[in-house]
This record gives structure tokens, sequence and C-alpha cells, in this order.
């Protein structure tokens, strides 16, 4: 089946983006992006240690993925432009996951400042992917800024709650028929990644339901199944939901 | 002496520093990472022209992982 996924002009193979964070070990993260069958990896942006003990971590990613730098740990619109300028300027990459965080404990996005970032950060040419709220007016303000996809959270990060809202994916697929709509943190389990891409998701980002399992790999290889299944699901136009039964069978001609 | 604020560290280093031998003093990468002097980004190739002064915040950020 062909069915590429684009954004920004770039064609994936995958739609399954995955992180670099929480990883045991280099092994096991490259064996589970090697199973998960993803061409993104995002990554952190972070203070070089001085203390000579720094490693280029890089060098353990396969250079054939596209790198997307993220702007985590950020509060503000301020910080998070600077981060995404020094992205670009290390990596020569326009590509940046723009996250303000609002708050410590939830981890929640603070869309006000995701959507000021945003504005300066497409007036200088980078590509921005905002992980937001899943609220179908912001996806809307955020689309209007220029952002190259919206990136509706399923619930907060690393949680594993799974899509706790599917009314709002569901309103925001239907409403934004052409936006490129990434469902970016909260997928637990594979069923998860399932529903979002059922609801109409176009990609699923994720980082702790892989590095967290017990065999990543394993569970990398279980993600890009249940992203495929999702994926064709809703292609494929899902059943009327009924409050009763349906016979499958005939009814006419049972014997009495 | 003058000292920066490097990394949010206050250091205490020689006068007349290029941002490049700053790298070199700390035995930082050179390669895939970025300097932000006064929260401005410095290009690459500034890095020997532009001299660390008294009081300057410097930032030098290169990747980890992360999701």
């Amino acid at each position: 089946m062909s069915d590429v996924f684009k954004l920004a002009g770039k064609e994936f193979g995958s739609r399954l983006i995955i992180g670099t964070g929480k990883y045991r070990s280099y092994d096991e993260m490259k064996a589970a992006h090697k199973a998960s069958g993803a061409e993104m990896v995002t990554v952190a942006v972070n203070r070089v240690p001085l203390d000579g003990s720094s490693e280029s971590f890089l060098d353990h990613l396969d250079p054939a993925m596209q790198i997307l730098p993220n702007t985590a740990g950020c509060y503000d619109a301020e910080h998070a432009i600077r981060t995404s300028r020094l992205a670009r300027e290390a990596l020569n990459t326009e590509w940046i996951k723009l996250e303000v965080i609002g708050d410590p404990v939830t981890l929640l996005p603070d869309n006000e400042q995701t959507l000021e970032a945003a504005k300066v950060l497409v007036k200088e040419g980078f590509i921005v992917l905002p992980y937001f709220s899943d609220d179908l007016i912001m996806a809307k303000k955020l689309l209007d800024a220029g952002c190259a996809a919206v990136m509706p959270l399923a619930a907060p990060i690393g949680s594993g709650m799974g899509v706790q809202n599917p009314s709002n994916l569901r309103i925001m697929r239907e409403q934004l028929p052409d936006a490129t709509i990434i469902v970016d943190a909260g997928v637990g389990v594979p069923s998860d990644a399932a529903v979002a891409m059922e609801l109409g998701a176009d990609a699923i980002l994720m980082n702790t339901a892989i590095a967290e399992a017990g065999d990543a790999a394993q569970m990398a290889t279980a993600m890009k199944l249940a992203v495929q299944a999702g994926r064709l699901g809703y292609l494929s136009g899902r059943m009327p939901k009924r409050l009763y039964a349906s016979a499958s069978s005939p009814i006419a001609g049972a014997i009495k | 002496m003058v000292t920066i604020i490097l990394n949010g560290e206050s250091k205490e280093i020689e006068t007349e520093v290029t941002l490049d031998r700053l790298l070199d003093l700390f035995s930082l990468p050179k390669q895939r990472v970025a300097v932000e002097l006064n929260k401005n980004v410095i290009r690459r190739q500034d890095w020997e022209k532009i001299q660390v002064n008294d009081a300057d915040r410097i930032e030098i950020v290169h990747f980890v992982g992360g999701g």
C-alpha cells in the first residue's frame, strides 16, 4: 500500500516519530529505533557539561534519520525561541518541535506562549511543529501562524494514559481536513496509538511508551504495527456505532 | 581576568579570549554544538572573531536524548 506521510514538503514512509530519551542503553535505543521503522527522531537541546564529560549523543542515531530537535524544558516563548535558534545553528536544520511547558507537575503546554513563539519562529523560516493542548481553536491559530503541522497531546507527557479526549481529536480531524495532525505525548500501549490513528491522526510521536517498555525493541515493533493498523482502519471508514445488535447471519431461513 | 557566566556557572578566565578559544579552554566539543552570547546565537564562523568580555553570559549547548 502506498500511503506516504508528507510533512513540510518531505515524504516519510513511516507515520511513527519517536523520541530518544529515557532508554536504558544506547544499544537498546538503536534496536528500538530500527524496529520502529521510524524515519524521524526527536532530540533535546541541553547545556554541554563543563567537566569534559560530554559525548556526542547524535553519533548513536542512524544517520538516515531526520532529526527533530525540541524545545523541552522551556517555560516561556523567549526561551523556546532561543533554544530553537541554537538548535538550528548546531544542526543546520529548520525543523523544530516547539514545546513550551506551563507547569512542572503536569508538563501541560502553555498554549499562549507556544503561539507567541510559533509566530516568531515561522517568520524566521523555521518548520514549526507545536505541541499543544488538544483544542480545535488553538490548532486553527497555530495553523494560521504558519505551523507545518499541529501536535495535540493525547495525555500528559510520559503518562501513558492514552487518548483522554477522543472527541477533541475527532473534531479537529473533521474541522481541519487538510491540516497535518500529529498526536504527541500520552500514548502508553499499542492500542492507544491505534485509537489515535483511527481517529484520523496523520502520525504519532512517542517516546516513553517505547523507552520504558520491558522490551523496548519489541514494543517499537508493536507500535509500528498499531500505527499501521490504525491508519488502515481510518482510511477504510469504520462501521457506524449502533446501540442495538444487527445480525450478521440471515434470520430468514434458520430452521424452526 | 574577567568573570563570565558559562552555562550558568561563574568562571574566571583570561582577558582577550575568543569564543573559539573558550571552547578549547574547557575542552568542549566544536561539532554539532551552538554558542549563545548574551542571548544571541553566534555563528560558528564568528567564534574566532568575537572576544569574551567581563559579565558576559554564555550558553553552549549540544544534543541529548529527549521526546
